[in-house]
Parts: C-alpha cells; structure tokens; sequence
C-alpha cells in the first residue's frame, strides 16, 4: 500500500499538506524544510522541483524555482538530499515537477531514483490522461508509483470518474481556474464546486489546492474535502521568514 | 490522400507533437481539437478567409524574380513577397484565420505572444478589425529592440504586456500567455506560430499553407513547372516556413531548406539553432527538439532577432528535421546582417532580419545551373531599421 493510502487510513480529514521547493530559499534547505514540516505536524508533503518554466505556477512558486536553480540545485542534488533523510523522515512525500524534467533525465532512471528515496506519488501536471494512458500508465506501474490527477471547475463529469477510476493516491482538486498563489477568500462559485465534487461521491480522496494559504481558507476546504495543500502562502512567508520559523507558519493553521 | 506530414488522431507528427498541457487547459484545447478542421473546411469559413486575404491582407503576395541576386548566385532565384503582406509580414495569414476561427467558437477576448511584434501587430489588426478585445504578451527585452511594432499595436488599440522572466523574450512572453490563458479559460489564444499543443501547430500550418499554394500556381505561371528545385524559409517556431513548405512535403524532389538563428555562433553558448543544439523534450505543450540542459531545464536562446530567438522549434519542423525530409542549416547574426545589406543595395528590398537568416545560407550552398530556388521573405525590414543602421555604422 502506498504511503498515502496508509496515511488516509490513520486520518481521513483535515489533512494539511505543504509544498515548497527544493533548494530554496538556500541550497541545503531542502531537507530542513521536510524536517521543520514534519515536526510542525503537517501531514503530507509536497516536494516541489524547481523548474525554468512552470505553466501551472504563479510568479511566488515561479520565483523560488528560479532562486533554487540559481542557487545550483538540480536533479541529482534533489535526489541526494532526499536520499539522506529517506530513514528519518516519517511524513509521506509527494514529488510536483513537469514532464520536461523527468524525460530529459530518462524516464526509468527518474522513476528508479524516486522509488529508492522513498517516495511512490507524483503530481506531473502538464502530463496529460492521453498520455498517461498510452504510456506513463504502464511506466509507474513497473516502479509501483502513483499519478496524481487534477481536476479544475471546468473538468467534466465523465472525465472526473475516469480520473477517479485511475487514481490510486488522491484527486488534486484545484480550487479555482488558475495558476497558484493566494487569492484570499473562497467564494460561493467555489464552494458550489466543491459540493458538486463531493456530491459525486468518488472512492478517492480529494484534496484541495492552489489559493488555500491560511487557516480560514484550510478549513473552509476541509469542509468539502478531505484536506487541502498550502503552497505559495508558504513559500512566501519561508522567504521572508526562514526554515526557523516555520512552525510558526504551520501551528496557526492546525491549531 | 492522407500525408506522412499530416498529425495524427492525438497531434503528432512522428514522435513529436501532442498536447502536454495542465488539465486547466483542456477544455479550450479540447473545444479547439473537436471544431477547427471542421471550422476551416467549411465553405463558409474559405469565402471569408480567402475574401480578406484577397482585400484586406492584399493577396496573392508576388513571386517575384530576382535578377540581381540570381546572377550572383548562379541560380534562378524567385522571392516568395510576403512583406507585402498587409501588417508587412506572413503572421496576418495565420491571424486572419485564427480570428474567423475564434468568432465561430463566439471568443470574444484575443489574447497572443509576440517575439518581433510582428504577430503581435497582426493580431492587433485583425482584432481591430473584429472589434474584439486584444492583449499581447511580448518579452521586456524584446519591447525595447522592436519599439515601432509596440507603438503600432498600442495604436491599433490592444493591450502590450510585459514579460519579466527568464530571458524576457519570446519563451517567457508564451509562458505569459499560457498562464493568462489558464486563469481566463473564456478567451482565445491565437498562437502565432506552428508550436504548443495540438491542434495548434496543425492550425497555424493550415492556414499559412496559403504561401506554397499560391507559389504552386504561380511558379507554373513563370516556369512551366510547379515545383522548385529548393524552397528555403527561416525558422524560429516555423510558421512561415511551414506555409512555404506545406503543399510540397510530400513532393519528396523538392529540397527543403530551414534555416535556424546561430546567434553569435553554433558553439558560442549564444544561439537559437535549436536543431543542432536541442533534444526532444516538451515546451510550451508540445513534444519537440529544444534547447535544454541536462536536468531539462529550457536553455534561453540568443539571437539578434526577435522573432527566431526561441528555444525550440515546432513538432512538424522536428519530424522534418528527424526524418530528413528537410535540411536545416543555421546563420549567424553577423551573417544574416550581411545578407539583409546585400538584400536592400541589389534588389532593393529591406527584408526582416529573420528572413535575413534565409538569404544568408546561399553563400554557402552550390547551386546548379538553372536551379529553381524559391526563398520565402517572411517579412519586411520597417521594424529592424535602428539594429540595421547601427551595424552600417560600424
């Protein structure tokens, strides 16, 4: 069983997961970033890798990637860290990068070095079903990973389930049509789209993300989802703030 | 009869092509894939669009034989006239097209990329024309380098952004784009070359086969023949070439020359000449050759033009690229400079520094007698003025 399933069986709601990007905001901060995570209590992390041009990002991720990769970080140097915490870390990891990355790297080295640091889920967000069908689906099967699809507002119905039908992790349910980043409030037009998700009553979990960054907007999600993922809030107080003071940031929200 | 050129049921070219974009997009994609064929065979859609290529772009554009330059070469060379083009270059073919095909789909907010502006200007015009709404994402580097088209697209009422990232060219103005276009899903991207995901590149080449359509009839016309020996065409994304070479890709006798940006040199870390420098990989949706490290980070590209300073070419230029059935060759800044010069004082014509690029290859090719070559002059020079001035001066 993979190591998220394994989490929705200990707790099913409220799950707080945060992602950050390898690498910033100093090169060796990735590993005391998961470290400072996982004993602030997050549940599950997302382990950004940056990359020169994300799509999906808003100018906060967009930024820090960009920091990391001047910093010098890259593949390998991601892989390494992970490699040294793989034994003490107790918190499940998620891997978000784009296609790009792992297919210039080599598809079967990337999924290798990936399963040997522990990890079995990943979020490729421009990897589309096609593909996924004619080609990745088998690929992660032979490493044992996990694909993480996710759905939008304008995601039809038909395509959600057979999302659901692929999904052996969770359902990333982006919050809004848009790139990541806060938006501040969630409104009613979201909150009707939640309940339509949740009405449809998916054998996954789903799991909110892009402009969740606070405790009202946390809960708010976990009102109509399992939990949600805090990404550019968390980058841009781990910026301003350091790796220090990251429980600061987190005890707030799961308090 | 169905080509080896044409994509496939999921957008691909060989191995290259697809649509590799966020679930975000899918929609508008989607929307796209099930309609524009459909859209742009129907009679319809041919009377509207051939009616403003005919008096509004101000088509057919010449093919105009260059006596001086053939001569010199030894070789009978015919200039495929598309800076006559309404707008001064071939974007307009694209933009009059993809602006019917928005109004079908009832788009009524136009948003685009631009690298040399000349995209960007045309998609202005066509949108002034429609009376839609326009927003152009343009490079902060390239702004600067191509003020007149800013200033014309400003005029012509559409709304210039600023790209701020990376290289701050015509990567990062896509990127832009992209990114608007994900968070307002109810516009319409008109792309401005064959690149991004499927059904794009197919659309954009679609409606720049307007060039090698015309060239087909016309060279008959002038030769008796309708094919040339060799057809030679600029590429950055590809656009222009892919009009020029569409309707002779499977006239396999036909030599296809693509000529990328070798900025300040093949291997001096300042290039655009993605066939040589690049491997497959994915950008901006779409699986090609694309200049990257060995992380897959996307290396930014140089060159001294706007429009060929990208770091990857389109999915159909990859295949041809790959399969043989084009010969990609590259020209340096200083080359294509010498080649624009050459250009204005023998025949007097002041082409786009991208078209520059074509002319520069034919120094270097060996010509038979009597050999047909068509070089497609993708654009006219208005714009490069203040870079062509200054390498006079020097």
């Amino acid at each position: 069983m993979n190591s998220i399933k394994q989490l929705f069986q200990k707790k099913e709601n409220n799950l707080l997961s945060i992602y950050f990007t390898c690498g910033y905001p100093k090169l060796e901060d990735t590993t005391k970033v998961i470290a400072s995570l996982e004993k602030s209590g997050v549940d599950f992390i997302e382990v950004g890798l940056p990359y020169s041009d994300p799509l999906a990002d808003g100018p906060t991720i967009q930024e820090s990637s960009q920091k990391a990769l001047e910093n010098g970080i890259n593949l390998d140097i991601v892989f390494d860290q992970l490699m040294t915490i793989k034994e003490t870390n107790h918190t499940p990891l998620v891997l978000m990068g784009y296609l790009n990355q792992m297919l210039k790297y080599g598809e079967d080295k990337f999924c290798q070095k990936v399963v040997d640091c522990g990890i079995d889920t990943l979020i490729i967000p421009d990897l589309p079903m096609v593909e996924f069908e004619n080609h990745y689906q088998e690929l992660f099967d032979k490493y044992g990973l996990n694909n993480v699809f996710l759905i939008t507002p304008h995601t039809s119905e038909e395509r959600i389930r057979k999302i659901d039908s692929y999904t052996k992790a969770f359902i990333y349910v982006v919050a809004s049509s848009s790139i990541t980043g806060a938006k501040g409030e969630i409104s009613n037009h979201q909150v009707a789209y939640f309940e339509r998700i949740k009405a449809m009553n998916l054998k996954n979990k789903l799991i909110i993300g892009f402009g969740i960054s606070d405790k009202s907007t946390f809960n708010t999600a976990c009102q109509y989802a399992n939990g949600a993922i805090i990404g550019s809030a968390f980058i841009k107080d781990l910026g301003e703030n350091g790796v220090e003071n990251i429980n600061n940031f987190i005890t707030p929200i799961i308090s | 009869m169905k080509s080896k050129f044409h994509p496939d049921k999921n957008g691909y070219f060989g191995q290259f092509g697809g649509a590799f974009i966020p679930e975000l997009l899918y929609p508008n994609v989607k929307e796209l894939a099930d309609n524009y064929i459909q859209i742009i065979e129907s009679e319809e859609f041919q009377t509207e669009y051939k009616s403003l290529l005919k008096d509004f772009v101000g088509r057919p554009t010449p093919l105009y034989l260059a006596k001086r330059l053939s001569e010199k070469y030894g070789a009978t060379i015919y200039l495929k006239r598309e800076d006559l083009n309404h707008t001064g270059a071939h974007k307009v073919n694209n933009t009059v097209g993809q602006i019917l095909i928005a109004k079908k789909l009832g788009k009524t907010k136009i948003i685009a990329e631009t690298g040399a502006g000349q995209h960007g200007v045309a998609t202005a015009t066509v949108c002034a024309l429609m009376g839609l709404d326009c927003t152009v994402f343009m490079g902060e580097k390239d702004i600067v380098r191509q003020s007149p088209n800013v200033a014309r697209m400003k005029m012509l009422g559409a709304k210039v952004v600023p790209a701020t990232s990376g290289s701050k060219t015509l990567k990062d103005a896509t990127n832009e784009a992209i990114r608007y276009w994900i968070q307002n899903p109810d516009t319409f991207y008109l792309i401005g070359s064959v690149v991004g995901p499927a059904p794009h590149p197919d659309m954009v080449a679609r409606l720049q086969a307007i060039i090698s359509e015309e060239m087909k009839w016309q060279l008959k016309e002038k030769t008796g023949k309708e094919n040339p020996d060799t057809i030679i065409a600029c590429v950055g994304g590809g656009s222009n070439a892919a009009g020029a070479f569409y309707h002779y890709l499977d006239d396999e006798e036909v030599e296809l020359i693509a000529v990328e940006a070798a900025g300040l040199g093949v291997n001096s870390g300042e290039s655009a000449a993605t066939s040589q420098l690049g491997q497959v990989g994915v950008i901006h949706g779409s699986k090609t050759i694309l200049m990257q490290d060995e992380y897959g980070q996307i290396v930014e590209p140089y060159s001294i033009s706007a429009g060929l300073d990208y770091p990857g070419v389109g999915p159909l230029h990859a295949f041809l690229y790959e399969s043989g059935r084009a010969k990609f060759m590259n020209a340096t800044d200083k080359e294509a400079l010498t080649a624009a010069y050459e250009l204005t004082k023998m025949e007097g014509i002041i082409p786009a520094l991208e078209t520059a690029h074509a002319l520069a290859v034919l120094p270097k090719m060996k010509f038979k007698k009597g050999q047909v070559v068509v070089i497609n002059l993708s654009g006219r020079g208005d714009k490069d003025l203040e870079i062509f001035i200054k390498y006079l001066e020097e």
